[in-house]
């Protein structure tokens, strides 16, 4: 069962007064999430994500293409009831508090009395700014209003959020809420949808990705089987092990830097598996100080497809 | 239906905690401190001139409202983005409309009432503190009920220039808006005089314009009876009536014609 199903989405935009002309902001996007997953959307500024994420809460209208959520078309208010949204750098009105705002919102979800202040408190806790709630908007961070915003698209409990750059204006601490977060929706059976341009909160929490560059989808899938970011060789560290031992690894290795005295990073190929050159190091009196993946990063992968 | 009242509250909550009513404190000023020196200047003819004064003053005070709210009523949210987070609601465009306009007459309406209440006191304290001759010399009493007959035209006027600030504001940019909206206004109160026009023009298709005008503009000259009102004149309340259908036929047009403009609109 999908969630969200694209179809050939498109959108452009009029641009200039006289004699506009059109400029295409997202090129026929044709995706689906499953329900359940967490979604990464990714792609860097100007890619065409935030526009794939108005067109779907008919914040603008596409110019060609279909979109639907939760198997119902765009802009029905049954699926509207059932949907969960954080703007990117959300503003809301700041002559509220954040428990009045919440209240407010609340009431358009058809939420009274007891369940509605309940509901609005545990909110509000949840997101971290439970002591502020009675402090109107305006003296909250960026921070503060991004965790408002996260908790204003949790009010009517979505089966699917749509969230745009969740992780930004927050601090790292913010980041690590906010990320396990979105694994307690998605094991609440949430379907979490998410743009970022940030690789690691898509490893981090995403069962598969779409990139999307100049308006036009260039990858989706798991991030893992994906060409650009499968590993390329290991980057082992080693400490306490000698020239000859080094030496000894011939054709294994592809390249050796010292570090230190007796310290080297080594990169190696995917083949054979770094196992067997971790046990020969160590067996001639090696201590492992790490071994990561060589990958592409998302920011290469950008660069590469925003020049290409 | 609950959408479009949850929005006119915070609306009304909005212009409360902008301290919008705070131009109330300005009337109740403006209308002691004249009835003062005006008891101080003129015989006879005081109670005539708090009333004249009181009554456009809140025409005038509830104008400026009318405008510069109205034309940031729609614009603001989405300037601000504050409309993005609203819109994602199980809510129509046409509600957020209806609802923010709703919630602009509301407080026009406490704004009004709070003046006419005022308006009264002062003329209470002036019937009290007058002469019998004084009393005798009045075309109406001070606590003339009638006043509040041009006190209900001036708000149903007030709610017509808001909806025209509505739709202004639906497309355009609040200075633009503003200044569109004070057009209509002022041309809203001459627009008798367009159907004139050909007397005094000789191009037939200015004529022709000025008339097409005339069909178009609402008559906001009739909103005004305080001339009426102030020298006790009757008003029957079929014109009140008459007067105010005619407004709820703009002010629907007006309204339709913001919601169909907002609700096909793109917030880039």
């Amino acid at each position: 069962m999908h969630a969200l199903v694209t179809h050939e989405l498109t959108k452009d935009y009029a641009v200039g007064f006289w004699r506009a002309r059109q400029r295409r902001a997202l090129d026929g996007l044709t995706l689906d999430v499953e329900a359940g997953e967490v979604f990464g959307f990714l792609g860097p500024n100007g890619a065409g994500k935030t526009t794939t994420l108005k067109l779907l809460m008919q914040l603008v209208f596409p110019s060609s293409g279909t979109a639907e959520m939760l198997g119902r078309p765009l802009g029905d208010l049954s699926v509207k009831r059932r949907i969960g949204y954080l703007p990117e750098n959300p503003y809301f009105y700041d002559y509220l508090t954040a428990e009045e705002l919440l209240t407010y919102f609340a009431g358009l979800f058809n939420l009274r009395g007891a369940d509605r202040r309940a509901r609005v408190s545990r909110l509000l806790d949840e997101v971290g700014i439970g002591g502020e709630r009675r402090l109107q908007l305006r003296k909250f961070s960026k921070g503060m209003l991004q965790r408002v915003g996260i908790a204003q698209a949790l009010l009517n409990e979505p089966d699917l959020v749509i969230f745009d750059e969740p992780m930004s204006g927050l601090d790292p601490l913010g980041r690590r809420d906010v990320r396990s977060l979105i694994l307690r929706l998605r094991d609440r059976g949430c379907t979490v949808f998410f743009s970022s341009h940030v690789l690691s909160d898509a490893e981090a929490l995403c069962s598969r990705v779409a990139i999307l560059a100049k308006g036009r989808l260039r990858a989706s899938g798991r991030l893992t089987d994906m060409v650009p970011f499968r590993a390329s060789g290991w980057e082992l560290v080693v400490a306490g092990v000698s020239d000859a031992a080094i030496a000894a690894l011939g054709s294994r290795l592809r390249h050796a830097v010292r570090i230190g005295e007796d310290r080297f990073t080594l990169d190696l190929p995917l083949d054979p598996p770094p196992e067997r050159v971790v046990g020969e190091l160590t067996a001639a009196g090696a201590h492992l100080v790490s071994l990561n993946p060589i990958r592409q990063t998302l920011e290469d992968f950008f660069v590469e497809q925003v020049t290409s | 239906m609950s959408a479009i009242a949850a929005i006119a509250v915070n609306t009304f909550r909005e212009s409360v905690r902008d301290k919008v009513l705070y131009n109330l404190v300005l009337f109740a000023v403006l209308i002691m401190g004249a009835s003062y020196l005006i008891g101080q200047l003129t015989a006879g003819q005081d109670v005539k001139i708090i009333k004249d004064l009181g009554l456009s003053a809140t025409a005038v005070f509830g104008l400026f409202i009318a405008v510069f709210i109205g034309i940031g009523l729609v614009s603001k949210e989405v300037e601000r983005r504050s409309v993005y987070a609203l819109l994602a609601k199980p809510i129509h465009r046409y509600q957020l409309v209806l609802g923010k306009y709703c919630g602009l007459v509301l407080t026009l309406t406490v704004n009004v009432a709070v003046m006419a209440a005022t308006f009264y006191l002062v003329l209470a304290y002036m019937a009290y503190g007058a002469s019998p001759d004084a009393v005798r010399a009045w075309d109406a009493p001070a606590l003339d009920p009638a006043l509040l007959k041009a006190v209900a035209l001036i708000l149903v006027e007030l709610a017509l220039v808001t909806a025209i600030a509505v739709f202004f504001s639906t497309f355009s940019t609040p200075i633009l808006s503003a200044a569109l909206t004070f057009g209509l206004y002022v041309a809203g109160h001459f627009s008798s005089d367009l159907r004139n026009f050909q007397d005094v023009v000789d191009s037939p298709s200015a004529a022709r314009l000025a008339r097409g005008l005339y069909w178009v503009l609402p008559n906001l000259a009739q909103f005004d009876i305080k001339a009426d009102v102030v020298h006790g004149q009757y008003v029957p309340p079929g014109y009140l009536v008459m007067t105010t259908v005619y407004a709820a036929f703009y002010i629907g047009m007006l309204l339709v014609a913001s919601m169909l403009v907002f609700s096909r609109r793109d917030f880039k």
